[in-house]
């Protein structure tokens, strides 16, 4: 009997274009199945800096991040917002699922004080996620805040226009936004790991962030089983590692109940 | 028992270098008609001047001299803040005026981890507080001071040993009048020692019974009571600089001294502050002030030093300074807290509120809050800047607004404009960017009547070509009047 195609490809020699190397880095499961597979760790880098590069602002780059920060709320830490470009709204980050008594506001009036802020709040390791609309970075200000990350443990995301996305940047995470049909359109530019990753399209819809504020336990599984009639093969296809590996926990799963 | 002496020479003149090292030679006079040197530093010394010489004859032999008169009211209060900082290694602290302090320690021994380790962090801490002193420990505070005057860093931990320890100390120590110690010294009785060995009837009827109860209390033999010292409930500190600043970095030196003392204080409170008052006195200027508030309170020196660098750094100051006092507030209690089995787990409160004041310390006290919902249909009222870590009423609505909302929250945009922004319009719609889509709608809003600021408008959720998804109103009534309130981001 041939061996099947599913084994040839287990084999460790064989490298596939889609595949990132593994590194173990504490995440945060960012709470979209086609993103987590493309993140190393499975989700948003804790401990590190990513970039979010958004063709026009309000295309959901925060609704993007919406069910993190809603689990990150639930530590302990503060979630800092640091220079927002408006006001932000206590119901809109409430509907999200955000405890606002973790959220803090810090308006800054200069690219200066947002950076300085910024690099404070993560290298203090008093904040769980922190939020910065600074303006184009130098790249020695931003490795300052990659390792005041590192350091602090801290969540930093970096929102800025898809034109920074040709200056160079030590973020470990860069991930370019664009709005498409009601969709939001990822391209991650740079993953730890490296690797080609295929764009993604995700729906943000309202619906998924209007869970109140509940504990972990109660939330729906991140991983649903297969409808009846839809096998784990149908995924096997084009999957990379994390993905197979999660496949394989499935089949357990199933087999389990059955 | 037993008794530590901490002695400290020449404090009046120590009270002086403790904010900064004198560039001139300086001397403490008494003042009156005919001022003499009480003490001088070791630059004065080498000019020749020695304690017990007319001010006038120091100054012929070092003309740059700078002459300070003793302040005992301020050595007293002093000798008190200090009292207050020892607070936190025995709960039995004693002031023995003008220059000692007496601490019981044998109940902090096992605290501390014995003896040595006490002794070394207290002589360090004094160091740190600006102070250079001797310490000695024996059973009775009398001995102990006996010893720590003579500068003598001696141990003795057993009654039997005090005698012989005590025994070839002068005695122009002991804390009789001038005469009796002259008197004795014409006897041929030089040493503390010579003395026991004097007949005590005959001791007591020359020289007065004092004197032979003073030997008795130091080897034990009478009881010797001593008057706890209990710290006030506010700390206030005054320190002279020598010379007047204008830099930030002398100033935090000398802010330094006391706020270690602080620290000192209000451990031994097990307490913290969370306002602090730091007053820079000028010459002929009103003082400025600097308010130092922390979001928990604390006690944590490197990190009130750490707001009070960002504070000074931005600061103007009118003149130089010449004298700093902080004061602070009421101590408060802290709050015990638990440990966490994983420590990475958990960021203590302390440290999660040090984050904020830093940052309220740079960007102003406004420039850092938090937001909460408040019950309101407006949807500028509809919230609230309030304070961090307060937690508001959940959801935060009328009871009808919660039932509605059951049904299907309508959604809400994460960023409102301050002020609605009037849309453009092109053929007849809405605009931003290029024509608006409305993708949901209308959501009326009607509220607020009785307070003069009533609303009736029609919410829409719209998107431009671009993808971006906005928050858009129109004035009931109107067909043609869109306000831009909120962003989808």
């Amino acid at each position: 009997m041939p061996p099947s195609l599913d084994l040839v490809l287990q084999n460790p020699a064989v490298w596939r274009g889609d595949q990132y190397a593994k590194v173990a880095v504490e995440s945060i499961p960012s709470g979209f199945d086609e993103l987590d597979a493309q993140l190393p760790g499975g989700g948003w880098p804790r401990a590190a800096l990513t970039e979010l590069l958004a063709s026009q602002p309000g295309i959901g780059e925060l609704r993007l991040l919406a069910p993190a920060l809603a689990h990150l709320s639930r530590e302990q830490k503060w979630l800092a917002l640091i220079g927002p470009p408006y006001r932000p709204y206590a119901p809109g980050f409430e509907s999200l699922g955000v405890d606002l008594a973790r959220l803090v506001v810090v308006s800054t009036r200069s690219q200066a004080e947002t950076f300085w802020a910024a690099e404070r709040c993560l290298r203090s390791g008093a904040c769980a996620a922190v939020l910065a609309w600074p303006g184009p970075g130098s790249e020695r200000v931003l490795r300052r805040l990659q390792l005041a990350a590192e350091q602090g443990k801290s969540f930093g995301v970096l929102f800025g226009p898809t034109r920074n996305a040709a200056a160079p940047s030590p973020a470990p995470l860069r991930i370019q936004l664009s709005a498409a049909r009601g969709r939001l359109g990822l391209q991650i530019l740079k993953r730890r790991g490296g690797g080609w990753a295929p764009p993604l399209s995700l729906a943000l819809d309202a619906q998924r962030f209007a869970h109140p504020l509940t504990p972990t336990l109660s939330r729906p599984s991140p991983y649903p089983l297969p409808q009846a009639g839809e096998g784990p093969f149908c995924l096997l296809g084009k999957g990379s590692i994390a993905r197979d590996l999660r496949v394989s926990r499935l089949q357990r799963l199933q087999h389990g109940v059955a | 028992m037993l008794w530590a002496c901490l002695h400290i020479p020449d404090f009046s003149l120590q009270l002086l270098q403790r904010a900064a090292a004198p560039v001139e030679p300086v001397i403490v006079s008494s003042g009156g008609n005919r001022p003499m040197v009480l003490s001088c530093d070791a630059q004065a010394r080498s000019h020749g001047i020695a304690p017990g010489m007319k001010v006038s004859a120091a100054v012929a032999l070092a003309p740059d001299l700078v002459e300070r008169h003793r302040d005992a009211a301020g050595e007293r209060h002093a000798l008190e803040r200090i009292a207050g900082w020892a607070g936190q290694f025995s709960s039995m602290v004693s002031l023995s005026p003008p220059d000692a302090l007496l601490l019981e320690v044998e109940g902090s021994l096992r605290l501390f981890g014995g003896l040595r380790q006490i002794m070394l962090r207290l002589s360090g801490g004094l160091n740190e507080l600006g102070y250079t002193g001797a310490a000695a420990v024996t059973p009775t505070p009398t001995a102990a001071r006996l010893l720590a005057l003579a500068g003598l860093q001696s141990t003795v931990t057993d009654l039997a040993g005090l005698e012989s320890a005590l025994s070839g100390l002068p005695l122009a120590l002991l804390d009789q009048p001038a005469e009796t110690v002259r008197m004795l010294a014409l006897a041929g009785v030089h040493t503390v020692g010579a003395c026991f060995a004097l007949p005590r009837d005959g001791l007591a009827r020359r020289f007065g019974q004092s004197l032979v109860d003073e030997l008795d209390r130091a080897l034990a033999k009478l009881p010797d009571p001593r008057r706890p010292y209990e710290p006030p409930a506010r700390y206030r500190a005054r320190l002279a600089l020598p010379a007047p600043v204008h830099e930030t970095e002398p100033l935090l030196f000398a802010a330094k001294r006391l706020i270690l003392e602080l620290a000192g204080f209000l451990r031994a409170k097990q307490a913290g502050v969370t306002r602090l008052k730091l007053t820079l006195c000028h010459e002929d200027r009103r003082p400025t002030v600097v308010r130092l508030s922390f979001s928990a309170p604390s006690r944590d020196p490197q990190r009130i030093l750490h707001l009070l660098r960002e504070r000074l750094a931005r600061l103007e100051l009118p003149q130089r300074v010449e004298a700093i006092l902080l004061e602070s507030e009421e101590a408060r209690s802290l709050d015990s807290r638990n440990l966490s089995l994983f420590p990475e787990d958990n960021v203590p409160e302390e440290e999660r509120s040090a984050v904020l004041d830093h940052l309220r310390a740079r960007l102003g006290v406004d420039a850092v809050y938090s937001i909460a919902s408040h019950a309101d249909h407006r949807p500028e009222l509809a919230w609230r800047a309030c304070q961090i870590g307060v937690r508001g009423e959940p959801g935060a609505a009328e009871p009808g607004v919660v039932e509605y909302r059951a049904g299907g929250r309508p959604e809400r945009p994460l960023w409102l404009l301050d002020q609605p922004r009037r849309l453009q319009l092109e053929d007849e719609a809405p605009a931003l960017d290029g024509p608006l889509t409305l993708l949901a709608g209308p959501e009326r809003i009607e509220s607020g009547w009785w307070d003069g600021n009533d609303v009736a408008r029609d919410y829409f959720i719209a998107a431009n070509g671009q993808g971006r998804r906005f928050w858009i109103f129109r004035e009931r009534g109107t067909a043609s009047t869109w306000f831009l309130q909120g962003i989808f981001a």
